[in-house]
């Protein structure tokens, strides 16, 4: 598909959300290595794995797979290959 | 609350090839003083997280260069010779 | 295993074309205290630490290696249009001449990457101490880096390099008080 600056904005826009909805699972997964009893901060990871799942078939949808070896489904012609990869953008 | 800089005045040569710098600093961040993370402590939400690299406030600390920041009194060498020349108090 | 994600941890973005700067962030490619030395060092050592500690070590050591992909991009975007000339006027002649713009992992002097930069001693307290020392240094980096760039864009994604690593510490520094067992004792006191 062609990249238009209207899609382009739209990538960069939904990426960040995802960006930051990722980054609260990385800063709590850390945080629950060394505290695994907080139940609170437990109830918040499983929460935010649900956001995360969400925004990421939003885009997904849109962009093509953000996961290769059978994390995202895929369609006709296999697109996981195809550019921008995270560097280039 | 801590402050998360530090700083002191180095001896000062007259035989020192350079302008003096003054007022030398070092950096004291928050895993110095936070100790083993309590529980609930307050969060950033997920985009500010995102910006400042971390979830929890209690552990942000902001950097920017030392000693472009004229204000603080000598951080750079304003260029006057003055009385603590010689001395490192 | 490992699986790929096809985005940055960090929306790295650069908006001066300023080759010079790749040539110092390239210490945290290939430097001693850089990401590629961090991400090693923290999966190796997870083999032999006790099971309490291997989660957050083999975690932080993961995350490295998405903080080595956001130097890579800096690095990458600051040279990539850049001509011959402007890399010889950068400093980057001598890297030119060996790898045109190909990545190369050495320090910001052109030392190649080498596995002295870091070490499994196999005594956990030790290899935590020297964890924690270095999320201190590359911390340290970072804020040498920062002082010598100005471009906003370049300093916010150091900024949050740089506060990673003061995570890292924090939570390296807690798997050090798990290890010594003696905090809920204390708390009865
Ligand atoms: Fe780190």
């Amino acid at each position: 598909m062609e990249w238009t600056d209207e899609r382009f904005k739209v990538y960069q826009q939904l990426m960040k959300e995802i960006q930051a909805v990722d980054f609260v699972l990385v800063e709590l997964n850390l945080y629950l290595d060394t505290h695994p009893n907080d139940q609170q901060a437990v109830e918040q990871y499983n929460d935010y794995v649900r956001q995360s799942a969400a925004l990421k078939s939003r885009f997904q949808s849109m962009f093509g797979p953000l996961y290769g070896f059978g994390n995202s489904y895929t369609t006709c012609p296999w697109s996981w290959k195809e550019a921008p990869w995270p560097w280039q953008v | 609350m801590y402050t998360y800089r530090k700083a002191y005045r180095p001896f000062v040569s007259p035989n020192d090839p350079c302008p003096p710098m003054w007022v030398k600093t070092y950096e004291t961040p928050p895993q110095l003083y936070l100790g083993f993370q309590p529980y609930g402590m307050p969060q950033f939400p997920p985009m500010e997280a995102l910006r400042w690299g971390t979830l929890w406030p209690a552990l942000f600390a902001p950097y920017s260069n030392p000693y472009k920041q004229k204000r603080m009194g000598g951080y750079r060498w304003n260029g006057q010779m003055n009385g603590s020349r010689y001395t490192n108090s | 295993m490992w699986v790929y994600e096809k985005k940055l941890q960090y929306p790295v973005r650069v908006n001066k074309c300023d080759p010079r700067m790749a040539k110092f962030l390239i210490e945290q490619y290939g430097g001693a205290d850089g990401e590629l030395a961090a991400a090693l060092r923290y999966l190796n050592q997870r083999y032999t630490l006790p099971d309490r500690v291997i989660g957050i070590v083999n975690d932080i050591g993961t995350e490295e290696l998405a903080h080595l992909e956001m130097i890579a991009t800096m690095v990458y975007k600051l040279t990539k249009d850049a001509t011959a000339e402007q890399m010889k006027e950068a400093g980057l002649g001598p890297h030119y001449a060996d790898h045109d713009k190909a990545l190369y992992f050495h320090n910001a002097a052109g030392v190649p990457f080498t596995a002295t930069y870091f070490n499994a001693k196999g005594d956990p307290i030790t290899d935590l101490y020297e964890d924690i020392a270095a999320e201190e240094k590359a911390r340290a980096t970072y804020q040498w880096l920062i002082n010598m760039t100005d471009d906003p864009d370049l300093k916010d994604g150091l900024q949050f390099l740089r506060e990673r690593e003061v995570v890292h510490s924090q939570r390296f520094r807690e798997a050090v008080e798990i290890l010594k067992e003696e905090r809920d004792a204390k708390r009865l006191f």
